[in-house]
């Protein structure tokens, strides 16, 4: 791996990487499968049990459930040893993130402090702010928040009122304002705060204690889900802040704010599969459980149907969440030995892969909630009880879809990232777009005789790479500086590219496990269906996206191009999936 | 004081066995190996005492007696807390060699305190600790569910019919143990899980010994017949197949 070819953020468009090239959840070590099982454990024997109680609204519970995962080590996996924790790798971080993910609203009060409450002081701090801070809150002594939202500012977080202005002797800031959903506002000790100094335009960070005078924490926000989180506004009331707690720069506070979005993006990605595969495990057992007609539910198609596109839409998220994250590794590593920091070369390696941040957080939020609605769906009249775990997990996935900067957001951010890295010359996308739509009349689907499974499966995917340059093309030419303002179109060449870099990261992870185990039929089952909807999804969405902005001369070629593009064989998806399904029901849990 | 542990690697409760080579074996294709749930306990409540202080407990062993595929469960006994293992390098094939190996690895070690599940969840056959203390000559402790050191003697709580009964023996001895002997099996640690790579697993070969026991066949349970719902107006059909059918009056 370490001679591994890697990709730029959004690069995976007009560049191929081979099987041996990336991480697979198969090559986990010993260690790591030991750090996953802790987690799980923890789960098992201090977060279950307590759920219950936990929802109804209590704090000090979930206040001592993080500390315990304090004592365990929990909260160290991404600090460095010299200050209190193991120092481990992006993907062993991604692991845990996945495990706990499982976690219900632990899940988000756990991560809320592991990285948005800590991550900007171990990346952005200084020594001193490491020593202070860092420690303590990698060991649970401390809980940490983040303090970015407020009443006028959301998606426009730059937008935000908070105003710090330096104090006559120039000891402190003395900060005022408002700031809203706050996880865990009710315990925590410390606060990642945005605000602007003076008459800035741009936001800075600071460090604040909660135990400042002046500052005031909500009463906590009745919410849909994640009800055992603590979520609530704080306000800001001449709180001093001494100089030395500024974080970073001044002025660097927005850089900060999206560099630690990135970072909670991609853990999102990581949670989320956590969170299914539990969905997965209860609805299986359910229907394994449950009769109609004189047969056990899990024994009907249309719910085999169901439960297997559960496990695919999860195993294949799963594929570009460790893809990347080895990828960041890899990074993280090379700035290291560059900038000598492990801080800043961790941010700086996250905040590249940005376009592959967004698609995580996109994909696994939305696979996290077609999971959860038919856990419920199959569940039937007792999916609705709020006695079932299926219940709790549909309410909490829904907020996914909108934290960590909410979907639509990132949609955008998918192609724009990408556009704009490829502007500055990090990959050559324009001129091979260009290349394409010049040749757009002798477009074919390039199949060749004898083609192998993963030959096609490979061409499949490069065509769908080629739908979206040719779709790119044609929005920047006629849309120009204004395409930003064509969201819908951006929507479609988002939806594309989602779609294309996950099924090629399970096409990968597929030959790679052959490579590594032998028979992997049902894998290919999975990337059979798979493939077979990416093309649906990659058709559908270039025609409404053509349909914008061809001409009527151009609208008849293009649509050719792309029914060529986006043509795959016929594969009977009823029983590959079945196949999946009868896996799942057999061993009655999420085995893959 | 040295304890020493025994380990056995099983598959996970939550596995759907399935048999190969003519019903005769267990088809391990996809298996997730865990430690016994008994023999974690008894590690859990070995790494307790030794926890203690007062109670003079120097080191806590672990032994298994199993292949190289076997490490990861050795690794997360350490990581537990164990201070270091012992893996005899043998399939264990069954009860009687597995006992005479960890009997030869006391000899030559010398422990005071040894622990083993009262079962493992494999084959459940009770007879390890038992086998061990014979093989050894030493005293062996059934069904403990408690154990304490008081002014460095060991103190043993079994469950008997009806009560409980308090016993001591002279070390070195083997404490069967059951369920109650520690509340949870201990979570491993992030530090453990790191330090688990550094503590030393001493590999021994197995001692000749030819097996006693031979598996003829495995057998599933007969699948439950499904339940039979009878109109609580209709106690002559009830009665009809309780003589006719099921056979039982």
């Amino acid at each position: 791996m370490e001679n591994s070819k890697i990709l730029k953020s959004g690069e995976f468009l007009v560049s191929e990487v081979e099987s041996k090239d990336i991480f697979i959840p198969e090559e986990f070590n010993e260690e790591q499968r030991m750090i996953a099982q802790t987690c799980s454990d923890f789960l098992e024997a201090e977060v279950y049990p307590n759920i219950e109680q936990v929802e109804k609204g209590d704090r000090e519970l979930m206040k001592s459930i993080l500390k315990k995962s304090g004592e365990l080590g929990l909260m160290g996996i991404s600090i460095p040893e010299e200050f209190g924790g193991f120092g481990l790798s992006f993907v062993t971080q991604m692991l845990a993130a996945e495990t706990t993910g499982a976690g219900y609203s632990f899940s988000v009060a756990y991560m809320a402090h592991c990285g948005i409450g800590t991550l900007p002081i171990m990346y952005y701090g200084n020594k001193d702010q490491r020593e202070r801070y860092v420690t303590k809150l990698a060991s649970g002594e401390f809980i940490g928040a983040y303090c970015l939202t407020e009443p006028g500012a959301g998606s426009d977080a730059n937008s935000g009122k908070t105003n710090a202005k330096l104090s006559e002797d120039g000891n402190h800031y003395i900060l005022n304002g408002q700031k809203m959903w706050i996880t865990n506002a009710g315990f925590a000790d410390t606060l990642v705060v945005f605000a602007k100094i003076d008459t800035d335009r741009v936001l800075s960070a600071f460090i604040v204690e909660t135990k400042y005078p002046g500052v005031v924490i909500g009463p906590d926000e009745h919410k849909m889900g994640i009800k055992g989180s603590s979520t609530a506004q704080i306000y800001f009331n001449d709180v001093k802040v001494p100089v030395e707690n500024l974080l970073g720069k001044r002025g660097e506070g927005f850089r900060i704010a999206l560099s630690i979005l990135h970072m909670g993006r991609l853990k999102l990605g990581a949670n989320v599969i956590g969170a299914a595969k539990k969905a997965i495990n209860d609805t299986v057992k359910y229907a394994n459980e449950r009769k109609q007609f004189g047969v056990l539910i899990s024994t009907f198609g249309a719910l085999k149907h169901k439960m297997a596109e559960q496990v695919i839409r999860l195993f294949a998220s799963e594929s570009a969440v460790y893809r990347v994250s080895k990828d960041i590794d890899i990074l993280m590593g090379k700035l290291t030995v560059d900038c000598g920091d492990y801080g800043r070369a961790s941010i700086e390696a996250i905040s590249h892969y940005a376009v592959e941040a967004a698609i995580l957080k996109v994909v696994g939020s939305e696979m996290l909630d077609y999971v959860s609605d038919e856990a419920v769906q199959i569940h039937g009249g007792m999916g609705y009880s709020a006695e079932m775990a299926v219940e709790r997990g549909y309410r909490d996935s829904r907020i996914n879809r909108i934290f960590e900067g909410t979907n639509e957001i990132n949609r955008l951010l998918v192609v724009d990232t990408a556009m704009k890295r490829a502007m500055k010359g990090e990959f050559d996308l324009f001129g091979e777009a260009e290349k394409l739509y010049s040749g757009l009349d002798n477009i074919t689907d390039g199949k060749t005789a004898g083609e192998s499974y993963y030959q096609e499966k490979t061409r499949n995917i490069k065509n769908f790479k080629k739908v979206i340059l040719i779709c790119i093309h044609g929005a920047t030419k006629r849309f120009a500086k204004n395409l930003i303002n064509e969201q819908e179109v951006l929507n479609n060449i988002a939806e594309m590219m989602m779609e294309t870099y996950v099924s090629e990261s399970l096409a990968l992870r597929v030959r790679k496990m052959e490579s590594l185990k032998g028979n992997v039929s049902l894998y290919k089952d999975m990337l059979d269906v798979n493939i077979f909807d990416t093309a649906g999804i990659v058709r559908k969405s270039a025609l409404e996206a053509i349909g914008s902005f061809s001409s009527p001369e151009s609208c008849p070629i293009l649509i050719l191009a792309i029914e060529n593009l986006s043509r795959v064989e016929c594969v009977n998806v009823k029983d590959a999936r079945r196949r999946v399904a009868d896996k799942l029901i057999e061993d009655n849990a999420y085995k893959f | 004081m040295k304890i020493l542990v025994c380990i056995s690697n099983v598959p996970d409760t939550t596995t759907k066995i399935k048999f190969a080579e003519g019903n005769t074996s267990i088809d391990t294709t996809g298996i997730q190996w865990v430690i016994n749930p008994w023999d974690e306990l008894s590690l859990t409540r070995a790494l307790e005492l030794k926890d203690d202080a007062a109670s003079g407990i120097k080191s806590v062993t672990v032994v298994h007696v199993g292949p190289s595929t076997s490490e990861p469960t050795i690794r997360k006994a350490l990581a537990i807390g164990a201070d270091d293992a012992i893996r005899v390098n043998a399939e264990s094939s069954e009860a009687w060699f597995v006992a005479f190996q960890i009997a030869e690895v006391v000899k030559k070690e010398q422990f005071d305190i040894i622990m083993c599940g009262i079962e493992s969840s494999d084959y459940n056959g009770s007879v390890v600790g038992g086998m061990i203390s014979e093989f050894l000559g030493i005293p062996s402790v059934s069904a403990v569910s408690g154990i304490k050191i008081e002014n460095g003697q060991p103190v043993m709580t079994r469950e008997i019919d009806g009560g409980k009964e308090v016993v001591i023996v002279p070390a070195p001895f083997v404490a069967i143990v059951q369920k109650g002997i520690a509340k949870e099996p201990r979570i491993a640690a992030m530090r453990g899980i790191m330090m688990a790579r550094s503590k030393p697993v001493k590999l021994v070969e197995s001692v000749a010994v030819e097996p006693l026991t031979q598996i003829v066949v495995f057998e599933k349970p007969a699948p439950r017949a499904a339940c039979k719902f009878i109109d609580a107006d209709n106690p002559a059909q009830l009665i009809d197949l309780l003589q006719n059918e099921a056979k039982v009056i």
